[in-house]
């Protein structure tokens, strides 16, 4: 098994296939059955054995680094549209990369206005897993 | 009686409550309800009779399940009148065959290696479903998942289904590979399965993988430095190695090569042994190791043999014969550009070696062996600086 991050950008990424209002534009019952069909996915995959974890993220985010000696850290951002900006993440444990990519395809598919599916992209990224004892 | 005692128990348990008439998944359900209850009171009021509580706490705990169901009286008489259907195999115990039935089943070829590995774990092992999530890193409810479809696949297989002792090594060969990360220490607890089949087997092969195991688990405190770094092979200090396990190794190594029936772990476990033998790294019988390469070649159609192959040619006949067995071997095979990398360093070409190991790092599959490459990389730029 290997465990992959399914990202989802708020911004960044390839061009959106549709263009989409913004969530808090669409209707009170497709904002709930958006979510509702997240929490569904999210069930499936712990039936099948997959599911690990997944987390919603704050579009509000500051850069922070280290200020230099005895000063306070240095702060940067909020940061303009352009920037790649991500909204949360699914971590599942699946048997093979192929698996991660089905499951990332229909995890895109979530609806939409009208009901339709929203053909979002998502990055897949590997977790490093652990070396394996038995080597040469 | 410990844990381990507590956990050699289980599969015999759960083989007494299928020869009384129980369904496999009902039967391995009710054993780790009873598993857990010993867990959680024997440590303060611990039996006389340890195998006799937990089968007497299991069979009620099946009944319970079956009771809840609605066919519940069919069932019981059923199940109270069926005599134990006995075991098929000569010269065996019952419990011995139920045991050995039950690797076949948990290892059975229609689950997926993951659903195998956890179904083994928990039904022969006698983990509790949190200790394997915990050492897979994965939740509880997603491993109790698993596990429940890994039996709900098995469910029509006939519990005696005549089985491939291979597909149970394979299992136990994927366990020990886990390594460590969990409170339970997945090495010593394939070690410990592979003892137990080969205790209740005669097959060369199983023999074959307790020596590779054990020759392997013998250079664990040496595979990493204090700091978690891996060591290569080359570099670990060999007064490190575990010497009894090395010489129980070998020593079953030997028995079972004896018997001139020739497997892959069989001779896997050889070139290891061939490792363990040497004091020094310089010491190491290359020419030999390359013979068992080519013996392994035969047996499997693996490239990764094929790639490990080159590092030996290379040992042993100088860089630029490993780098044209390297020739033989897909690049598409992990590892293939750290080999190149080393091969190309032995060779010479220091700067190509040091993008190689840059490449390497960067296809890494995990943290120690993308720092170990770094730090190859790290080495080779700083040779060139100075």
């Amino acid at each position: 098994m290997a465990k992959y991050l399914l990202l989802k950008h708020y911004r960044g990424g390839p061009a959106p296939v549709l263009d989409i209002d913004p969530m808090d534009h669409w209707a009170p019952a497709e904002v709930d059955a958006h979510i509702q069909w997240m929490r569904d996915f999210a069930t499936r995959l712990t039936e099948t054995g997959e599911f690990v974890n997944h987390q919603a993220l704050s579009p509000e985010g500051t850069f922070v680094r280290y200020g230099g000696e005895g000063r306070p850290p240095v702060t940067d951002g909020p940061f303009a549209e352009t920037k790649d900006l991500i909204a949360g993440w699914l971590i599942i444990d699946v048997e093979n990369y192929e698996r991660a990519i089905e499951v990332a395809g229909a995890y895109s598919a979530a609806p939409g206005p009208g009901g339709k599916p929203i053909y979002e992209w998502l990055e897949v990224r590997p977790f490093y897993g652990s070396p394996p004892t038995i080597a040469e | 009686m410990n844990e381990t005692l507590l956990r050699e128990l289980i599969p015999a348990v759960t083989g007494v409550l299928v020869r009384r008439g129980a369904d496999f998944a009902t039967a391995e359900d009710a054993v780790q309800d009873a598993l857990l209850r010993a867990l959680a009171t024997w440590p303060t009021d611990p039996p006389a009779d340890p195998k006799g509580w937990l089968i007497t706490a299991a069979w009620r705990k099946f009944l319970d399940a079956t009771r809840a169901e609605n066919s519940r009286l069919a069932r019981e008489v059923r199940v109270a009148a069926e005599p134990p259907p006995g075991p098929a195999e000569a010269g065996l115990t019952d419990d011995t065959a139920d045991t050995l039935h039950l690797y076949f089943l948990c290892a059975h070829p229609a689950l997926t290696p993951a659903s195998a590995v956890a179904l083994t774990l928990r039904a022969v092992g006698g983990l509790t479903t949190r200790q394997i999530a915990d050492a897979y890193l994965v939740p509880e409810t997603t491993m109790a998942q698993r596990i429940s479809r890994a039996k709900r696949t098995v469910a029509g297989v006939r519990f005696d289904e005549p089985g491939d002792l291979a597909t149970v090594l394979r299992v136990l060969y994927l366990v020990f590979n886990q390594g460590y990360s969990g409170e339970v220490d997945l090495a010593d607890e394939a070690i410990r399965l592979a003892r137990h089949v080969r205790s209740i087997t005669a097959d060369e092969e199983v023999s074959g993988l307790l020596a590779l195991m054990l020759l392997h688990h013998a250079r664990r405190a040496a595979r990493t430095a204090p700091d978690g770094t891996l060591v290569p092979l080359a570099e670990q200090d060999r007064a490190r190695w575990d010497t009894d396990l090395i010489t129980e190794g070998v020593a079953i190594l030997q028995a079972a090569l004896a018997r001139d029936r020739l497997g892959e772990y069989q001779a896997q476990a050889a070139i290891a042994a061939l490792h363990a033998d040497a004091q020094t790294v310089d010491e190491t019988d290359w020419v030999q190791i390359v013979e068992w390469y080519d013996e392994l070649d035969r047996l499997t159609d693996n490239p990764v043999v094929r790639l490990n192959r080159a590092v030996a040619v290379g040992e042993a006949d100088g860089p630029q014969a490993g780098l044209a067995a390297l020739k033989q071997v897909d690049p598409a095979v992990p590892r293939y550009l750290a080999v190149e990398a080393y091969l190309r360093e032995r060779a010479g070409d220091l700067a190509f070696a040091a993008r190689r190991y840059g490449d390497a790092a960067r296809a890494a599959t995990n943290l120690a062996e993308r720092d170990h490459l770094t730090r190859q990389a790290a080495r080779l730029y700083g040779v060139a600086r100075d």
